[in-house]
């Protein structure tokens, strides 16, 4: 019986990639979760463009007024327009999102892949520090972390890339040790291919799907905890916005100004749950199983 | 006594793509004591004439769309769901194919029978787990009571198998059916299972009904055989009449694939073609495009049920009169 | 089955050792001296070495360690920087807070996840079941201190039915353990539902209605039965997570737990109360994960015959 997988593989690599767009297209979640990351992104790129002021003008008459036609999503305690904030601290949550994971992804790969290629003692090891780095909580790992290299928006990149490398790690050993018994392996090798081709040409491309999923979904995940440790005042230090500040910020007006809170957390809300509608749709197109994501 | 009548009936599925038909104008009956073998190929709707008869379709999107399925002279399909549910593994008990996939995995097998008897028996627990054991020792599961407390995956496919048929047996029903019972299993547990069925059917005096593709099983247990193909009944009748003499084009071949001891040819026989799928029957006579005496009559007419003059009943337009009539046969 | 548990907690000692080990060197390796916070700026030069000879920090970072471990063992575990009082004494004072916040969010994560993917599965591809699992998602993606600030919003003042912060009675328990529950009950409820499914159509289910179950009686003495292994499974591995998230709601409800004792001795420097609290922290998930492993051995009878 012709399973989809075998169809897959006879079609040739590019109408392979114009098919996986054209099912993205076609699934509703997924566009709209894909519409959400790219506006995400132009907001980040656009910021200073589409503010309506700037992020750090003050203006003490004005303090924690409620949404008006003038300023939108209203003003906090410095009297610092809401709705302007919460586009510039798009860039944040964009940068810290996007780099953290990129660098995690690429530490968790190379390391999971060496350890899973290799096998022995290099897998063991890695697999005693994976395990135990996963089970504890991403926030506990980061606020160590944090305690060691400091506060600021560069400390909690490394802080979230520290953390979640284990994941990733674990997912592309996973794969690797699936597809390293594969027969077309043992052909290459015995056409005298190295271990560095066989590994970054061969097994590294079919591995790398399921990480690219729980990337995009960590992205999501990595904007959350930026927010958190933003809000407990590890983040981006003032008078850079990030909404995890604002909304800590804010926690001293919450009876006063509630919008200061609520607006930065439905922006996350919408940039997390795009991340994750377009992880979900990624699932689908790369034929994954869910079950090699836990 | 005519334990179990199938009365002329029609099964449809609804599925993603449409309503299908997998069983069109099954009859057959079966007496006290008799065991028939349901044969044919995979896709033949065996499997589905056995979930039919249990009332089971309903679970899996089906139904009977015509017909009637009389056991001990009232018709199954007239019953409420309640009472279905009394005779499911009471009166009429199911053993099915794949017995690694039959039992609950987080439950110990002795439980899984009490549960079966517990529904239908009003005895105590240490009663049920009693007369658990009795069963499980006269099927020839050696330490039955230390069987009793095991869980499936500490236990092999073939006394797994009679566990499954414990349970099936357990609450003594008249009829048993088992679907595949033995394709899962080893040769040599195979030919024991066989012969369990063999003296439990006699020492009961129950009926069975036995699905299966293997026709040396059929030879060596089964009394009357309904072959099927593609859904309908093509042939039936005692297995000494169809085995010697099979009337209808696809037993013979069915017959004639069985490779024999000192068989003068150098290639197997096969027969040419593949089993249609369900959703592309062909008209008329099924068999029609892969039979080698089809006739333009096959292709437009569905055969009526005929009486041989062997005694079987046979499906198909070469026991017609007509038949004699036109001398072209279509390749 | 005794075999397994012993073995799984034999596991957690060398694991204790690791955890303490990494925690102490991260912390030792901050640029800065622990009593910087202490040095006033008339103390004498004599004063300081006094200090630094009271906290070891002239001594080998091993022998640190290891006088830190030793005295771990024999209930001391330092003495605050800022509040002056033994870290044990702080941590016992918090614990129980961390305690019944994180106790009851899992209880709540648990029942509340369970019924909804119950619920969906049953009412596959409805309206209900697609409302629910939207419900989920967010449960998942909402991070925890904005869902406590909203709660308060809500409930505190726009409602004025339950108290904002505080620690003392039931009630100020019930906002923090929704807040934290919600999460986890997602996370139940997709997994759930997935696996309900998944069992509903393996075999022997149909062999259960062939035996002439009730479709009740199926559902939840077998297929219910079932489906728990891997929501056990996930929650197992995923519970560090779930009672992550009290560590910001501690702050945000202001009650007085581990997580706050963690997060307020963070910001001043105060080391051996970070030391101590995380330790505590970390092995408290650990024993979290080994009693999941356990539940899991209880349920899924296969496990336990497994040499891990």
């Amino acid at each position: 019986m012709e399973t989809h997988q075998d169809q897959e593989s006879i079609i040739p690599p590019a109408n392979r990639w114009i098919r996986r767009v054209k099912k993205i297209r076609s699934n509703r979640a997924g566009l709209l979760g894909a519409f959400l990351i790219a506006g995400l992104i132009l907001v980040a790129l656009t910021a200073d463009l589409l503010a309506p002021y700037s992020y750090k003008e003050q203006d003490l008459t004005i303090m924690n007024s409620p949404p008006s036609i003038d300023h939108l999503m209203g003003t906090d305690e410095f009297g610092r327009d809401v709705f302007s904030r919460i586009l510039h601290g798009s860039r944040i949550s964009v940068y810290v999102g996007v780099v953290s994971v990129g660098l995690s992804v690429l530490i968790g790969s190379l390391l999971g892949a060496i350890a899973g290629y290799y096998g022995g003692i290099l897998d063991r090891g890695l697999s005693l520090i994976t395990d135990l780095t996963w089970s504890l909580p991403e926030i506990l790992v980061a606020l160590l972390l944090v305690a060691v290299v400091g506060a600021g928006v560069e400390c909690v990149i490394i802080a979230i890339a520290l953390t979640y490398w284990a994941q990733y790690a674990r997912l592309i050993r996973g794969q690797i040790l699936m597809l390293k018994n594969e027969i077309y392996v043992e052909a290459t090798r015995s056409l005298g291919a190295t271990d560095y081709t066989i590994l970054f040409k061969h097994l590294f491309p079919n591995a790398i799907a399921p990480v690219i999923v729980a990337a995009t979904i960590g992205i999501g995940q990595a904007i959350v905890l930026e927010a958190t440790l933003g809000f407990l005042g590890m983040g981006a230090q003032p008078p850079t916005p990030s909404w995890g500040a604002m909304m800590s910020n804010g926690t001293a007006y919450l009876f006063i100004s509630p919008w200061v809170i609520i607006f930065p957390g439905i922006a996350m809300m919408i940039t997390v749950f795009g991340f994750n509608l377009f992880g979900d749709v990624l699932v689908d197109i790369m034929d994954i199983r869910e079950d090699t994501l836990k | 006594m005519t334990l179990l009548s199938v009365d002329n009936i029609s099964v449809e599925f609804t599925t993603r793509d449409g309503r299908v038909e997998p069983l069109n104008g099954i009859s057959f009956d079966l007496d006290d004591g008799e065991i028939v073998g349901l044969v044919g190929e995979t896709g033949s709707g065996k499997s589905v004439t056995a979930q039919a008869i249990m009332g089971l379709l309903p679970f899996l999107d089906g139904k009977v769309s015509q017909g009637r399925i009389l056991f001990k002279g009232n018709d199954l399909l007239s019953l409420s769901e309640y009472e279905y549910q009394k005779i499911r593994g009471n009166q009429i008990s199911l053993i099915s194919q794949n017995p690694m996939t039959s039992l609950d995995p987080v439950y110990k097998v002795g439980d899984q029978i009490v549960e079966g008897l517990r529904l239908h028996l009003d005895i105590t627990r240490s009663e049920a787990a009693k007369k658990a054991v009795a069963v499980m020792t006269s099927l020839g599961i050696a330490n039955s009571e230390k069987v009793f407390s095991q869980y499936p995956h500490q236990l092999s496919g073939g006394l797994k198998q009679r566990i499954v048929i414990a349970m099936g047996l357990c609450a003594d029903p008249k009829l048993l059916i088992a679907d595949e019972p033995t394709t899962a299993l080893d040769v040599t547990v195979q030919a024991q299972i066989i012969a369990l069925f063999k003296k439990t059917i006699q020492n009961r005096h129950m009926g069975m009904i036995m699905i299966t593709h293997d026709l040396g099983v059929i030879a060596h247990l089964c009394d009357k055989v309904v072959v099927m193909y593609a859904g309908t009944v093509v042939e039936k009748g005692s297995v000494s009449a169809v085995f010697n003499e099979p009337g209808h084009p696809y037993t013979s071949s069915l017959l004639g694939c069985i490779p024999t001891f000192g068989m003068a040819q150098k290639t197997l026989n096969a027969i040419p073609g593949n089993v249609p799928s369900v959703r592309t029957f062909p008209s008329g006579c099924r068999y029609h495009p892969r039979c080698l005496k089809a006739r333009p009559v096959c292709v437009d007419h569905s055969p009526e049920t005929i009486r041989a003059p062997n005694g079987t009943q046979v499906k198909c337009h070469m026991f017609s009169p007509d038949w004699s009539k036109d001398h072209e046969p279509v390749g | 089955m005794w075999q397994f548990i012993l073995r799984r907690l034999l596991l957690m000692i060398p694991i204790f050792f690791v955890l303490s080990v990494i925690i102490f060197s991260l912390i030792h390796i901050v640029p800065g001296n622990p009593i910087d916070n202490l040095i006033g700026p008339g103390m004498t030069k004599a004063h300081e070495q006094k200090l630094i000879e009271k906290y070891h920090l002239d001594k080998p970072l091993p022998v640190q360690y290891g006088i830190w471990l030793a005295n771990l063992f024999q209930g001391d575990l330092g003495t605050s920087i800022i509040e002056k009082r033994p870290v044990a004494e702080l941590l016992r004072h918090h614990l129980p807070y961390s305690l019944s916040l994180g106790l009851t969010a899992i209880a709540l994560s648990f029942v509340l996840g369970v019924s909804m993917g119950i619920i969906s599965a049953a009412a596959k591809d409805t309206f209900i079941d697609h409302a629910a699992m939207v419900v989920a998602l967010f449960g998942v993606t909402i991070p925890a201190f904005w869902l406590g600030l909203i709660l308060i919003l809500i409930f505190a003042v726009w409602l004025n039915l339950l108290p904002v912060s505080g620690s003392g009675d039931l009630l100020s328990l019930i906002l923090p353990a929704v807040t934290v529950g919600l999460g986890g009950a997602g996370l139940i409820a997709r997994i759930t539902r997935v696996s309900m499914l998944e069992v509903a159509s393996r075999d022997f289910i149909v062999m259960l209605h062939a035996k002439g179950l009730g479709k009740k009686a199926i559902l939840l003495k077998h297929t219910l039965r079932n489906a728990l292994i891997p929501v056990i499974t996930i929650l197992g591995l995923r519970i560090g997570w779930v009672l992550g998230g009290t560590v910001t709601v501690e702050i945000v409800f202001a009650r007085p737990g581990l997580g706050q004792l963690l997060i307020t001795g963070l910001f001043r420097r105060d080391y051996p109360v970070i030391q101590g609290a995380m330790l505590l922290l970390a092995m408290g998930i650990v024993l979290g994960t080994f009693l999941a492993d356990v539940l899991y051995a209880v349920a899924d009878p296969r496990v336990r015959d497994q040499h891990q």
